[in-house]
């Protein structure tokens, strides 16, 4: 299995990284970007099982990322709740939440999830942005720091550490997850549903089972990057923004945990690198998108690795 | 009672409005069973277009703009189809529906990233095609620009009728739909039917972007939510019936109106989106599509 083995040593090498970028990050700008980089590659992760390896789509887990964000939020400011609380609640809702919505839909064969999730993520942002006396609507609200008792955490740094480790921990159950059985299943149904049917595998709860957890990796995400950034906006649960991590996972590589992390890190870093060229941001997104699809289908990560993989031999 | 049929006439506006979008939607998925995600921006291509020629650049009045406005959109909808789509589908193995979707998703990104580059991010203002008298009927009101929206849809509809029903390239779609292989042995080109059935859905939708934006205004970013909306009026109707989507529209818009009417103004816009839901849930076909069948 000597797959396997490179998937664990991916693991390691992304330890390897986590561990030494630090001495490279000259201030905390750089802090912040590597935040945002881990909070949307441990989205990216959670998501790529379903797009990858249920090969259902969601168009909506900016929704399930704001709920967690939101639930941190309010339940912490406006209720005093401590922080593990407030997100442990938020990530119970929005995992009953998937599993209402995805049991009935997962029945149906096609890509009914896909509109379903576009539907609920922009109902999400829609009830964020009007309920202004609880959410602050459009303007967003700010979000009192994570504390555990006496420790309250402020620092930048300190939240690279706490995401390094959340992203290393959900890449250690993703794989973990792609090993089992359910990962099994799944590839099995992603290849030939019918097939997969047939020999008795209930494809329906395989895949709602990993729908659910993707929103609830998502929202514990929101829940994080809630507290460390200190301010959210309903523009987090925007059309867009579902769009934006659907595309991380696409362009890293559909069925590759490594490939979610490569694509939520250049589309996380690249407008930051290319602030000059802002207007240009969509069209540049855009375009990787269709090429991507078109010359690459499988992704950078899995096309890369099959040619590096072929010149060595 | 008055207050009723104001918001009924508001409601059949928006609706026809919908149901041109939705129609786009259905002719696309009928002839490819591919959900189009970039039909929203043919709309805002069709505002924009006439906007930008008939007024910001003002090289050719609103009445040749509109046309223009129209083949251009349409030629962006065959290119979506030509250089996009049919490259992806025609790599060794095809191309899965996630990855048709997602190219049209990035289509749309583009499209709209490119209207914002070079015409900005500002609202613009299309004048009403014959001025803004409004005209009382049985104490509510209605704008000119409401008939011509009423009285387009009519006509476009009866076209599809007869274009489904009387020529052979509207026969060649329905075939290919029905059975791609099958169209494809009895000689129907199916290259073409899918070229044409982009072509005309890109330009309904920027018709009704044309129709809509003397009433709404128009900006680069007003396709996400009408070609969402037009989404959800196909799928009410049964995604690939265009009928069923005229339908759909209207019913959304007629719903939408009356949710903001007497409910609430403030989720007007979330009216589409349960209603997606509810459908998925309880009636997956639509109102009016048939029991699906699927071969294996």
């Amino acid at each position: 299995m000597s797959e396997g083995r490179s998937r664990w040593g991916g693991l390691v090498a992304l330890a390897a990284v986590v561990a030494v970028l630090p001495l490279l990050l000259p201030n905390n700008f750089y802090f912040d970007v590597a935040v945002k980089i881990g909070l949307n590659a441990i989205v990216c992760v959670g998501l790529n099982l379903l797009i990858g390896y249920a090969g259902q789509i969601s168009l909506g887990h900016a929704g399930f990322f704001a709920l967690g964000a939101y639930a941190s939020a309010l339940l912490t400011r406006r209720l005093g709740v401590p922080a593990p609380l407030a997100m442990l609640a938020g990530a119970t809702g929005v995992g009953v939440l998937a599993f209402v919505v995805a049991r009935p839909i997962l029945r149906l064969r096609g890509h009914y999830l896909a509109m379903a999730t576009l539907g609920l993520g922009i109902i999400i942002s829609i009830v964020l942005n009007r309920e202004l006396d609880i959410t602050g609507g459009p303007d967003g609200t700010t979000v009192p720091a994570f504390a555990l008792g006496e420790w309250r955490i402020t620092q930048l740094r300190d939240w690279y550490w706490i995401v390094g480790g959340g992203l290393l921990f959900t890449v250690w159950l993703s794989l973990n997850v792609i090993d089992s059985g359910v990962g099994r299943a799944l590839r099995a149904l992603h290849g030939s549903e019918i097939a997969a049917t047939t020999i008795g595998i209930d494809t329906a709860r395989y895949k709602a089972r990993i729908f659910v957890v993707s929103a609830v990796v998502a929202s514990i995400a929101g829940s994080l990057f809630a507290h460390a950034e200190r301010f959210v906006t309903p523009i987090e649960a925007g059309f867009l923004r579902s769009i934006e991590l659907v595309t991380m996972v696409v362009l890293g590589g559909m069925a590759s945990t490594f490939g979610a992390v490569v694509g939520a890190a250049i589309l996380t870093a690249l407008p930051q690198a290319l602030a000059g060229f802002h207007d240009y941001k969509h069209v540049m997104l855009g375009a990787i998108l269709i090429g991507v699809m078109i010359f690459m289908p499988r992704g950078l990560v899995p096309t890369l690795s099959e040619m590096l993989g072929w010149r060595s031999r | 009672m008055d207050e009723f049929l104001q918001f009924l006439f508001s409601g059949l506006t928006r609706g026809s409005i919908y149901a041109l979008v939705g129609i786009g939607f259905a002719m696309i998925y009928n002839a490819s069973h591919v959900i189009n995600f970039a039909q929203g921006e043919f709309v805002m291509l069709g505002g924009m277009v006439t906007v930008y020629l008939a007024l910001t650049a003002g090289i050719m009045p609103v009445v040749v703009a509109i046309p223009v406005a129209i083949a251009v959109t349409a030629l962006v909808g065959l290119g979506l189809q030509k250089f996009a789509i049919e490259p992806a589908q025609s790599r060794p193995g095809g191309a899965s529906v996630v990855t048709i979707i997602i190219i049209t998703i990035g289509a749309s990104i583009f499209v709209r990233g490119v209207v914002e580059v070079s015409l900005g991010k500002r609202d613009f203002v299309l004048p009403s095609f014959s001025g803004n008298e409004p005209i009382d009927v049985f104490g509510a009101t209605l704008t000119p620009q409401s008939l011509w929206i009423f009285g387009v849809l009519a006509v476009v509809v009866t076209a599809l009728k007869w274009f489904f029903d009387r020529t052979r390239l509207g026969k060649a779609m329905l075939a290919t739909s029905h059975n791609r292989l099958a169209a494809q042995l009895v000689g129907i080109d199916v290259r073409t039917t899918l070229l044409v059935s982009f072509g005309v859905a890109a330009a309904l939708g920027a018709l009704a972007g044309v129709l809509t934006a003397p009433i709404t205004l128009t900006r680069y970013d007003v396709g996400i939510m009408l070609g969402l909306k037009g989404f959800a009026a196909a799928i009410l109707g049964g995604i690939g019936n265009p009928f069923g989507a005229v339908a759909g529209g209207l019913t959304l818009g007629i719903a939408e109106a009356m949710a903001g009417g007497y409910v609430s103004s403030a989720y007007q816009d979330a009216v589409a989106f349960v209603i997606i839901l509810a459908v998925l849930f309880f009636r997956p076909t639509g109102l009016f599509g048939g029991p699906g069948v699927e071969r294996v």
